[in-house]
Parts: C-alpha cells; sequence; structure tokens
C-alpha cells in the first residue's frame, strides 16, 4: 500500500511548545508601528527561553501601546486596566498570586504623565514583573499630542515645538530604585531580545524603555523619535548575549572583554562593552553616562543598570509559598476558639 | 477652694426629689491629646460592668493636640443607645469651650469643674461640684510629666462618687484597659480615681439627682467599634489582599485588621503570612491593587472614606464593567471636600451606589451595629465572589470609629463561597467557555483565575466593549446584550441581599424608613411618639441596596413615609425617586439632620410632631 507520509516534525521549544503558541490575536495598530515589533520580539524571546504560558499574567494600562498584550501570548490571560494604572492592578494580582510572572505594556504617555506616581511606586517596591515603556514621544491614541518623554525642541506633525524638557525614565527609574533599567529600540532585534530575556530572568522589577516610533503622528522630519532620528543618533552600548540557564555556555570570549552576570534563575547574560567605559551595576556612573548622553544629543542603548540582590515587594511580606488567592477555607478563616478567645477579651 | 458650692436641689421647679436611676449622660469636655481616653473608656466600662446599658460617643477635632474634644457616655436602662442631647452631667475639663459648655445645659445639671475656672458663677440653676485637680494629682502622681494624663482619672472617681458607682467596677476596668501587665499604670490612675473619690465624698454632702444602681442587662455583651468589626468579619472571611490609603474614620479599621491577622493568619507550621496587607500610595492605587487581587483570586478589600471613594470611581466603572469581585469599605464623614473629617455623616450613598460614569450601579450593605459589622462583612465577601462585582459595606464615623456594647460574634457557620470558578478540570470537561455568557439565568459568567493551566482558559479583561467571549467588540448589539445581562445581574443581586427590618405598628398611619446608625435615634423616637404624642409610628429599617419588595410593600401600607437621612440633599430619598413609581414617591417626606454629630431621637421626634402637627 501507499506509504504513510510523516509531516516533517514542528519546532518546539525545550517545552514542547511552538511560536504559534505564543502568539495573540491579529494587530490592529497601524502598519508599521514600533509597538508591533516590541510584540514580536516578546513572542519571540518567551518562546525561545519555554516560558510556560499558562503562568503569565499580562497588563497594560491605555492607549495603542497597551492595546498590545492582546497581540502576544493568546494563551496568558490579560487584564487591560485603566489609564496610567496598571501599575496598581498587576501589584494586586501578583500578591494574590506569586507565582504568576507579570508583564506589564505602557506607553510614554500612561507612564510619564497620568500614571508616574504608579510607575514611582511599582518601583520602591520592586514588584517583580517586566514593566515595558513603548515610549514614542506622544500620545498615540489621542492622535498625537506631546507626551512628557518628548524632547525639548522636537516638533508635532504641525510643526509645533515642544518646549518643555523631557522626563528620561530610565533615569527616574534607577533614582527610584529600580533593580533592572535597560533601553532599546524597537527597531533593534537582537539587542531587545536579549534585554526581554534578561528581564524575564531577572527577580525583581525589569523597567524597559523602548524608542518605539508612531509612524501616524511622530515620524516625520523635527521628531526625535522617528525612525531615522533615533537610526542616526543612537549609541548602543554593549552587545549582549543571553545565555539561558538550560544552554551551555559554548563561546569562548578571553577574559576581561566580556562581564558575566549570573541572574537569579541561573542564567547568564554576558555583557561586552563597546565604545565606552560603562558598568552597568554602578548606578551612579550610569546616571552620569545619561545625563553625558542627553547633552551630546545621544540616545544610549542597552542594560543601563542591573542590581540582581535587592529582595522584591513580594520577599518582604513574607507570603506563604502558595498563592494566597487559593488557600483552602481552613487556612484562612481562623478557628471558634480564636473567634471565642477574641469575644473574650472584648468582655 | 474646698468651698461647698451645691446649689440647693430641692427648690428647683421640675426636678424629681427621688434621683433618676440609670437613665442619665455624662459629657466631658477636654482637649485632645491630654489622655482623657483612658478616664472616659473606663468611666463607660464602669457602667458596663455594673450591667447598664451604656454608649460613648467621642466627638473630636481634626487635630491632634489641643483642640477640644467632648466625649459623652449615655447610661439608660431602657437600652437606648443613641445620642441624646440633653446632659445631665457635665465635667468641664477645658477651659475653653468651659462657659459655652454651661450656658447649653439644661437646668438641674450637675457641673463637675477644675475649680480655678470659677463656673460656678455663671448661672444659679445648676449643681456645681469645683474640684481641685492640680491640688489632687500631685501627691498621687510624683512624676510631674504624667500629672497631665493622670488628673483625668480623679473625675472618674468623683463621678463614681456622685452616681455610686461601685470602686470596685472602676478598678476592673482600669485593669481591662491597661491589661494585667502594666499594673504601674494602673496603679497610677487608681491613685487618681480614689483621690477624686474621696475628695468628693468629704465634701460634698449632696450628690446628684442621678444614680448608678447594678441591673443585669450587659452580661456576656462585648464592647467594640465597629471597624474593629468589621476587620474581625474581614478576616474571618477570609480575606487574602487588604490595599488601603489611610484616612478617618476608615483607618483604624485596617490597622484592627493588622493586628488581628498577624495574631491569627500566619501559617502555624511556617510562620509565613496567608494574606497580603499593602499601604497603597493613593486610593488610586488601592482600588486598582484590590481590583488587581480580585482578579486574581482573592478575596480582596480596601477601606476608605469619600475622599477616598470620589478617587476610586473610575477603577469601580471597570470592576463593575469587566466584573471584578472585590470588597470596599466605606466608612463616611462629613464631606463635600475635607468638609468635617471627624464629624460623622451618610453622606456618599448616592455616589457610591452610582459610582462611576456611564450606566454603573453597585450593592451596598449597611450594617448598624458591630454585629451586623461582623456578619454583614463576612456576607459582602461572598456576594462579591458570587455576582463577580465591587461590594460596599457602608459605615460611618459614628459607627466605626465610637465604643458600642455588642453581643458576641456568632462563628459564621456557612463555608466560603468563592462563586463561579472554572479549573483545567472543568474546562476539559467543557471544552471551553465564553467569559461573559449568561449560561446559569442569574446574568453571572463563569471565570478563569490567571495561572490556570489549560489551553482553554486565557481571557482578555477589559474595560471596552466586549462580547460573551470576553473579545473586544465596538457593535450595537454586543454592547446592548452586555448591559441588558448586567442589569439582569443586579435584578438577580436584588433577591440575594441583606432583607430589611421590618417592624409594624398596628394602627400606624405613618411610617420611618432608615439605614445605618439612624437606626438607634429612629427607634428611641418611635417610643417617644407613643408615649409622648401617642402617635404610632412604623419602621423599616434598610439594610442593603438594591432594595426589595419590602420597601414597596412598607410604603404603600402607610399614607406617609419618612425618610431618615443624614445628609443635607435627602440622598436615601433621592435613590428611592430614581427606582419607585410615582404613586409611592408621593408618599414620601424627607426628614433629615447633617450636623456632624450622630442623629438623636429628640430630632426625629421634634420633626415628626412639626410635619404631623400634634
Ligand atoms: C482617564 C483618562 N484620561 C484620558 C484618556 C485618553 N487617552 C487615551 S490613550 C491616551 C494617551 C496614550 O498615550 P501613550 O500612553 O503614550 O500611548 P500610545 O498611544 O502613544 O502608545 C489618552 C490621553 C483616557 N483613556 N483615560
Ligand atoms: S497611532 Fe502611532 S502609536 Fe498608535 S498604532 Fe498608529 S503608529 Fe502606533
Ligand atoms: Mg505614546
Amino acid at each position: 500500500m501507499s506509504a504513510t507520509v510523516t509531516p516533517p516534525p514542528k519546532k518546539v521549544n525545550h517545552i514542547g511548545l511552538e511560536v504559534l503558541q505564543y502568539k495573540g490575536g491579529k494587530t490592529t495598530l497601524c502598519a508599521g508601528c514600533g509597538h508591533n515589533s516590541i510584540s514580536e520580539r516578546i513572542i519571540e524571546s518567551f518562546y525561545e527561553l519555554g516560558i510556560d504560558p499558562y503562568t503569565v499574567a499580562k497588563f497594560s494600562g491605555i492607549g495603542c501601546s497597551s492595546k498590545s498584550p492582546a497581540y502576544f501570548l493568546g494563551l496568558s490571560h490579560g487584564f487591560n486596566a485603566v489609564h496610567g494604572r496598571m501599575p496598581a492592578i498587576a501589584t494586586g494580582a501578583l500578591l494574590a498570586n506569586r507565582t504568576l510572572m507579570g508583564i506589564g505594556l505602557s506607553g510614554d504617555g500612561d507612564t510619564a504623565s497620568i500614571g508616574i506616581g504608579q510607575f514611582m511606586h511599582l518601583i520602591r517596591r520592586n514588584m517583580p514583573m517586566i514593566y515595558i515603556i513603548e515610549d514614542n514621544g506622544v500620545y498615540g491614541l489621542t492622535k498625537g499630542q506631546f507626551s512628557a518623554t518628548a524632547d525639548l525642541g522636537s516638533t508635532l506633525k504641525s510643526g509645533t515645538p515642544n518646549n518643555l524638557p523631557p522626563f528620561d525614565c530610565c533615569a527616574l527609574a534607577m533614582k527610584w530604585g529600580a533593580t533592572f533599567v535597560a533601553r532599546s529600540f524597537s527597531g533593534d532585534k537582537k539587542q531587545l531580545n536579549a534585554i526581554l530575556k534578561t528581564a524575564i530572568a531577572h527577580r525583581g522589577l525589569s523597567v524597559i524603555d523602548v524608542i518605539s516610533p508612531c509612524v501616524t503622528f511622530n515620524d516625520h522630519e523635527g521628531s526625535t523619535k522617528s525612525y531615522a532620528y533615533v537610526k542616526e543618533h543612537e549609541e548602543v552600548l554593549q552587545e549582549l548575549d543571553f545565555v539561558p540557564s538550560f544552554e551551555d555556555i559554548t563561546v569562548d570570549i578571553p577574559e576581561g572583554e566580556v562581564m558575566d552576570v549570573l541572574m537569579h534563575d541561573g542564567s547568564h547574560l554576558r555583557i561586552r562593552k563597546l565604545q565606552r567605559d560603562f558598568d552597568p551595576t554602578d548606578r551612579f556612573k550610569a546616571l552620569v553616562a545619561l545625563e553625558e548622553a542627553e547633552a551630546k544629543g545621544e540616545i544610549l542603548t542597552g542594560v543601563l543598570y542591573l542590581n540582581t540582590a535587592k529582595p522584591t515587594f513580594l520577599e518582604l511580606l513574607d507570603l506563604t509559598d502558595e498563592p494566597v488567592a487559593t488557600l483552602p477555607e481552613a487556612r484562612v478563616r481562623p478557628s471558634r476558639t480564636v473567634l471565642d478567645q477574641v469575644m473574650d477579651e472584648l468582655r | 477652694m474646698s468651698t461647698l458650692e451645691v446649689s440647693p436641689v430641692e427648690s428647683q421647679p421640675g426636678q424629681p426629689s427621688k434621683p433618676v436611676v440609670n437613665d442619665f449622660s455624662i459629657q466631658i469636655a477636654t482637649v485632645n491629646g491630654s489622655g482623657s481616653q483612658t478616664a472616659n473608656s473606663v468611666l463607660m466600662r464602669s457602667l458596663f460592668q455594673m450591667g447598664i446599658p451604656v454608649s460613648g460617643k467621642n466627638m473630636f477635632p481634626s487635630n491632634i493636640a489641643g483642640l477640644p474634644t467632648w466625649f459623652t457616655i449615655r447610661a439608660s436602662k431602657y437600652g437606648y443607645i443613641g445620642r441624646r442631647k440633653e446632659i445631665d452631667i457635665l465635667v468641664a475639663m477645658n477651659a475653653e469651650t468651659a462657659r459655652e459648655d454651661v450656658m447649653k445645659l439644661d437646668g438641674g445639671a450637675a457641673v463637675i469643674y477644675d475649680g480655678p475656672l470659677k463656673l460656678n458663677e455663671l448661672r444659679s440653676d445648676l449643681h456645681f461640684f469645683p474640684i481641685p485637680f492640680d491640688k489632687l494629682v500631685a501627691p498621687v502622681c510624683p512624676n510631674a510629666k504624667l500629672r497631665k494624663l493622670v488628673r483625668n482619672m480623679i473625675y472618674d472617681g468623683v463621678v463614681a462618687r456622685l452616681l455610686s458607682i461601685d470602686m470596685e467596677e472602676v478598678y476592673k476596668a482600669l485593669v481591662k484597659q491597661f491589661g494585667e501587665r502594666k499594673a504601674k499604670a494602673v496603679d497610677l490612675n487608681w491613685g487618681a480615681a480614689k483621690a477624686g473619690f474621696e475628695f468628693a465624698a468629704g465634701t460634698f454632702a449632696d450628690g446628684v439627682p442621678y444614680r448608678a444602681e447594678r441591673m443585669n442587662s450587659t452580661a456576656g455583651k462585648i464592647i467594640i467599634d465597629g471597624n474593629a468589626a468589621c476587620a474581625l468579619g474581614a478576616m474571618f472571611a477570609g480575606v487574602t489582599v487588604v490595599t488601603w490609603y489611610p484616612i478617618t474614620p476608615s483607618s483604624s479599621l485596617v490597622e484592627s485588621l493588622i493586628g488581628y491577622a498577624k495574631r491569627f493568619r500566619h501559617d502555624p507550621d511556617t510562620g509565613k503570612a496567608t494574606y497580603a496587607i499593602v499601604q497603597a500610595e493613593d486610593e488610586l492605587a488601592s482600588i486598582g491593587m484590590a481590583l488587581g487581587a480580585g482578579w486574581a483570586g482573592a478575596r480582596s478589600m480596601t477601606a476608605t472614606a469619600g475622599p477616598g471613594i470620589s478617587l476610586m470611581s473610575e477603577f469601580i466603572g471597570l470592576g463593575y464593567y469587566a466584573e471584578v469581585p472585590t470588597v470596599v469599605f466605606d466608612v463616611e464623614r462629613v464631606g463635600p471636600s475635607t468638609g468635617l473629617p471627624t464629624r460623622t455623616q451618610q453622606g456618599d450613598l448616592i455616589t457610591t451606589a452610582l459610582l462611576s460614569h456611564g450606566d454603573t450601579r453597585h450593592p451596598l450593605f449597611f450594617p448598624c451595629s458591630p454585629e451586623e459589622c461582623f456578619s454583614m462583612s463576612i456576607e459582602a465577601f461572598d456576594f462579591a465572589e458570587k455576582f463577580q462585582t465591587p461590594v460596599f459595606v457602608m459605615t460611618d464615623l459614628d459607627l466605626g470609629m465610637n465604643n458600642w456594647m455588642a453581643d458576641p460574634f456568632p462563628y459564621p457557620e456557612k463555608p466560603i463561597n468563592r462563586g463561579k470558578i472554572l479549573t483545567a478540570e472543568d474546562l476539559d470537561r467543557l471544552g471551553g467557555f465564553a467569559r461573559y455568557k449568561d449560561v446559569d439565568g442569574d446574568g453571572v459568567g463563569w471565570r478563569t483565575l490567571p495561572g490556570t493551566h489549560h489551553p482553554k482558559a486565557a481571557c482578555f479583561t477589559r474595560g471596552s466593549g466586549h462580547n460573551e467571549k470576553a473579545q473586544y467588540t465596538e457593535r450595537e448589539d454586543d454592547y446592548i446584550n452586555n448591559m441588558d445581562r448586567l442589569v439582569h445581574k443586579f435584578e438577580v443581586m436584588r433577591q440575594h441581599v441583606p432583607e430589611p427590618v421590618v417592624s409594624l405598628a398596628e394602627k400606624a398611619r405613618i411610617g420611618f424608613v432608615a439605614w445605618g446608625t439612624s437606626d438607634y435615634a429612629v427607634r428611641e423616637s418611635c417610643d417617644q411618639l407613643k408615649a409622648e404624642y401617642g402617635i404610632e409610628a412604623s419602621y423599616l429599617r434598610l439594610r442593603a441596596y438594591p432594595f426589595t419588595g419590602h420597601l414597596l410593600d412598607f410604603i404603600r401600607r402607610h399614607e406617609r413615609v419618612y425618610v431618615v437621612d443624614q445628609n443635607r440633599d435627602g440622598q436615601l430619598l433621592g435613590l428611592m425617586r430614581l427606582e419607585l413609581d410615582v404613586e409611592l414617591i408621593a408618599k414620601l417626606r424627607s426628614l433629615r439632620y447633617y450636623g456632624g454629630l450622630p442623629l438623636d431621637a429628640r430630632t426625629v421626634t421634634d420633626h415628626i410632631i412639626a410635619q404631623e402637627g400634634k
């Protein structure tokens, strides 16, 4: 009889899932929007690291950027909160279930204006989750007003220049005590992939500011967040190689050129310095470098700061190992004797 | 100083010649931060221990030290524990308010005061008892720094002597107050109380026309404030995530909970917490965290007051529309804005019932006593998860922060109800689910929790338009269907909220409708109306919103129904207007008090008499 045709084996990651299972719904964002590239990098990095999508919870605020969790990790639960207040929703969810891996998507408006307070406090608590700012210097969803990350002198499509100085969310995050801070560009696949993987491995809060051009409202000449401008002014700090815990370190690089950071989960981030003497474990120097770059009109990208030692908020709370949300009644309702004791004290 | 300054008692017109037993009120006027709280609690507790029904109300300023404070203790053998306007015994410790306090008294009242204030010169129709506080405190409290605090205990001794309160009970109350371990504090205060007692015994031949006598109406009862009762309710409801931002009068709710959870909610084996309590950066965050936690499957709560409710508005709309359970405790205070932050009001009713933009409606529970604070808090957590929506437990400063007598709380017998949650096994069996589909006819869909290990478990929760499958939609029919299901869900809630308490008077033509702490004044007023004017009145106490059919029946039965509100605009009446038919609305009359003090029976009675023309 005819020979049975065996389909070619599907390509799967180390937990047996295909890349398709990390995808989400079809994007409704503009073609060419930087946010779409970021979604692709998220799909790729979660797939490559073999993260169990059932343990992931996606969060966002409001904006074009905040819509994107619907376009990746379709097997994970998601919560689209209100404008600027995704950190609160994420914090509550992670308190309820500490075994979830949280990933939050926000915009520069969502983070640096309406949400700046919650952003600061999320950092202060070192809530263990990934926080991505899809930074285009404008409010995309409300059609192109300046945001608080717009550079001084950058113009709107109408030609109106911005006359207020920008917030540098990375510098502020470092100042407020963030434990992993990186800046990338939606067009830099390799760098963003390595940064996302590092964030997945990091046990505290990861703040990633990704310059993500808005092709519809902020990609013109005069804008400092256009593809062309960013390509021209980007200063890549390092070459990054992320080596997951389940892979052997094979590449042999001579000592001294590479800094090897051991992550909490056993993986390694290998950082090869480019151009300048920059140490991402030295917060003070990193802040100085950002100041200098700003003065020169450069956009520094790469890992800006990494601290693997600081405890997370969940560790400080000393919660049970299991999620408190689903503890059985016997462990959350004290006994009759306890009530009797309390009543006695009140007599 | 030690001269007798008691004015003649017998000659007072209208004064009873025999002392009034177990029916009086004492007001202590001090400045806050002077440590009078101990003396006041001990005095109240002493009466309680003698078996006499008591209530204590603290009227304090929004300030840490130095402004006037009044504490009123009412003893009533009839069991009336609402506020009483008339003061029988004034303890005037605050020079600044003493004059006004004295001028406000009805003739025949007694004034215990700090001798140098010379209050006896103000009126001749009162009984004056000057006490040399400074002279008495020095020998019993050698440490000059402590004298300011200990001095207050002297008036406890004086009052005990004048009212024949058993000093044994004062001592017991002191031990209760400080605990067995603080023997030094007990001794010091006891010395002061005794000094006051002895001074009064040796100085004043006549007492006051009031007397405390032992009775047996408080046996087995507890004393607790409503906030602590809510905290206990939350703990026994199995709350797991608590988020808050400090605000009077709700702070002590969470602070009590922190205290109890530390003692009773740590795993006996590991010592680890089976709960998280987080002080958020503001109420925008505290409600967001509570909703995030509720979404992830926790029993979550937050506690706040009016200003916090205002800030929570947008998130509550999300909770309503995305159908996320949480419990919000609103301990109301006087608004608008900062208002009178340390005074009581029922000012958040309409805002809260309809909180947030668009068509929203929320279930509200109205406890009126510590017993109900406990039981309704437990019920609120079940209700929130059963109906997947934010539930508000509405109390006020009077209930939340004052000490109340209560029956000991019964242990919750009903097992915890976590509502409709699908597990991975359920999904295997069902092959999938649609988050917002009304499969059971009660308007409530089934939900899955993040972390559920199943390819069909994921769901995207959003505040934007969504269909049954939780997918984004802007379609007219999807929107209308979803909003109509939410209305249906609200109608089903109507069958499950705590029912009102109704007491029908036989021939009553009028009735009262009230909620929360208005209860005490209304019940006492019903008795006053009957005893003093021969007017019968029925009474329905609402225990929840949405309203139930009982309310409609009650209004139909009566010619006129007085809707009692502790706010300026008649908010309960307003809320009823939104829902009732015109012929029922026509029967409603508004009875409002909004001065910031707990409502008293006489105010209610006077209003009715003015309206009913007797
Ligand atoms: C409370 C509130 N105010 C205003 C808005 C309107 N709004 C929607 S998105 C947005 C700005 C989004 O900008 P950004 O976060 O930078 O996202 P982008 O669209 O640029 O990705 C605003 C102001 C809102 N949704 N909620
Ligand atoms: S408007 Fe801008 S930010 Fe929004 S989707 Fe289009 S390109 Fe992206
Ligand atoms: Mg933007």
